[in-house]
């Protein structure tokens, strides 16, 4: 009987100042450890931290999208794979919020970021922010989203003017394909399933489209560092057509929604939709000033 | 113990040496596998547990669950949502390896939500402080391992495989939960407070885990000469207890239980008696959760109806296209 009790009895045994790192071991240790993270000389730090923003919001705030699935997936198999998909882009939000405090010399953590700023202070686009709606409509974001970014992050990987922002991106690229293939297959087989399927995954293709246009529009941070999102638009539509073509679908005519007085997500102008996240995602850090976790 | 597998296994119209095989590979702690013949009642009691088993995990990620768009820091926010991820591969398996007894995932998912099946009844507690997340890889991870751990040599074998990888995690899952309360126990009064709040709600509900006291487990003696089940309900309960108690006072919590002193003469911790009352209560359907819980799991599966027709339907476009 004694082999039985190994797991539970070495438990509170042993460096207690280790344990931390139990919590660790399935990929989340410190991952900009050993990386050189001097902004380069000829990188402003300002815009180099809030275009880390830019990203990190949108990995972050479709992470807590996908999270909210949890329970609720169709199939024991989209629970894992939607959890994983969450997971990486968590993954992401963390290593891209934590160099964002690096960039600027404030320092501030990705808690910081994710807990302790306000509403308008976030930089996602409004695409990512918006609610679940059913698995149609979230494969159909998630389609978008993730042909957009995957084909972001192979631009960065290559020619990006940070290092850390490279590495994140060169690891970031890998995950974002699973991402992609994972929501095209969903797409085709819903798109070409019964005819109830196809009109439901229509309807969230038609909903999200108007959103796309965000993802290829420019912030002047963008802009100043060389990375104008606008040269992805071509091949991503490109990609996207592939897919719906595939699947059957029709490709979206609407034109994309408007901004508000030229803002949108990228400018801290969002959607109804984030308020109440935020308000979820922050409260047990809030009610909790100063605590560690 | 003997005469008791003996008699339940003397089937008739068992074509001579079958039942004597399955005895010999039992009684030789070999494993039984899918397609060896079994007693029927050795496949029923399985594909009880198996199924059982399966829907505690799947069940069982919805109270975590309940944390994770509030978990207070991303690093939490991670590894409670790697733990949900293990937890629906747990089930995955496990219900695979309740398929090979010849039942399918649906028909058992079915019996789930309909209320012909059970589930732990731990899960039907709510988790109101994110502390439960810590307590509950202390506690309710720790109880499981104790009942799991000897399942990884039960004598059926992919409920045993099954099982190796499962225990890995669980208890990795326990040591996180672990390191959480100590976290929150160096932090700040508020941080301790609900740890001792949730370990007050939680520790005899994780006691009730293991089961009726032995006089009143009907299952219990048949299992053991089976091999699936190695321990009764109350000697794997003393473990618990007597593996617990030291690591709550490591952490620094008190545990609610006015009776718990160590008994020298034994060598344990003698503990008071859990509200049996309350379980039956909560395993008749009365726990403050259970109608939330299956109902969630009923709307899940009810609202993805759509969506497994159309992956269904697809994958038989492309099988007819092929031929």
């Amino acid at each position: 009987m004694t082999t039985d009790d190994h797991v539970y009895l070495t438990l509170a045994e042993g460096d207690h100042e280790a344990e931390a790192r139990w919590a660790y071991g399935t990929g989340f240790a410190d991952p900009l450890l050993g990386v050189d993270t001097t902004v380069p000389p000829d990188v402003d730090g300002a815009d180099l931290s809030l275009y880390c923003q830019l990203l990190g919001d949108d990995a972050l705030i479709l992470a807590q999208r996908l999270i909210e699935w949890c329970t609720k997936a169709p199939e024991l198999e989209e629970e894992v794979a939607l959890a994983n998909l969450g997971l990486d882009l968590l993954g992401q939000a963390r290593l891209l919020l934590s160099r964002a405090g690096q960039a600027d010399g404030t320092g501030r953590t990705e808690d910081d970021f994710a807990y302790w700023r306000a509403e308008h202070e976030f930089r996602n686009v409004r695409l990512v922010e918006l609610d679940n709606g059913d698995f149609a409509f979230s494969i159909a974001r998630l389609l978008l989203f993730a042909t957009a970014r995957r084909a972001l992050y192979q631009r960065l990987a290559a020619a990006s003017p940070d290092p850390v922002l490279a590495a994140v991106a060169a690891r970031g690229v890998k995950e974002l394909a699973y991402h992609q293939e994972y929501a095209a297959a969903w797409t085709v087989r819903l798109g070409d399933g019964t005819a109830y399927s196809a009109a439901r995954m229509q309807a969230g293709l038609d909903a999200v489209w108007p959103l796309l246009d965000e993802l290829f529009t420019a912030h002047e941070a963008e802009l100043r560092l060389g990375l104008d999102p606008a040269e992805l638009r071509e091949p991503v539509l490109a990609e996207l057509a592939a897919v719906l073509a595939e699947a059957e679908l029709t490709v979206p005519t609407a034109g994309p929604l408007a901004r508000i007085g030229g803002k949108a997500g990228r400018e801290g102008v969002h959607t109804e939709a984030l308020g109440p996240l935020l308000a979820e995602l922050q409260s047990v850090a809030r009610e909790h000033p100063g605590a560690t976790w | 113990m003997v005469a008791v597998q003996a008699a339940d296994t003397a089937e008739p119209g068992v074509p001579a040496g079958l039942a004597e095989r399955f005895e010999a590979v039992v009684a030789a702690e070999q494993r039984i596998e899918p397609r060896d013949w079994m007693p029927d009642a050795y496949r029923a009691t399985l594909i009880r547990q198996i199924a059982q088993h399966a829907h505690s995990e799947i069940i069982g990620m919805q109270p975590e669950g309940n944390w994770l768009t509030r978990a207070p820091s991303l690093r939490r926010k991670a590894i409670l949502l790697a733990k949900a991820q293990d937890e629906a591969g747990h089930g995955l398996y496990l219900y695979a390896a309740a398929e090979t007894l010849g039942v399918d995932r649906a028909e058992l998912t079915e019996k789930l939500i309909s209320g012909r099946q059970k589930y732990s009844s731990i899960f039907n507690y709510p988790t109101l402080n994110f502390a439960d997340v810590g307590v509950i890889g202390w506690l309710v991870d720790g109880a499981a391992i104790c009942n799991q751990v000897p399942l990884c040599r039960c004598s059926y074998g992919p409920y045993a495989r099954a099982m190796v990888r499962i225990c890995k995690e669980e208890s990795f899952h326990q040591r996180q939960g672990y390191e959480l309360l100590m976290t929150l126990m160096r932090g700040t009064e508020g941080q301790r407070r609900m740890v001792q709040d949730a370990v007050d709600r939680w520790w005899w509900p994780s006691l009730m885990m293991f089961g009726p006291p032995d006089a009143e487990s009907p299952n219990t003696e048949q299992s053991m000469a089976w091999r699936i089940k190695r321990h009764t309900n109350d000697e794997l309960r003393q473990r618990f207890v007597d593996m617990t108690v030291p690591q709550a006072e490591h952490l620094g919590i008190t545990l609610p239980d006015p009776e718990l002193r160590w008994n020298e003469q034994r060598g344990g911790w003698d503990f008071g008696e859990p509200d049996w009352s309350e379980l039956m209560r909560v395993i008749k359907g009365q726990g403050p959760c259970n109608t939330q819980r299956i109902d969630r799991r009923r709307a899940a599966h009810e609202e993805g109806a759509w969506v497994r027709e159309a992956a269904a339907a697809y994958a038989k476009k492309r099988e007819e296209s092929h031929v």
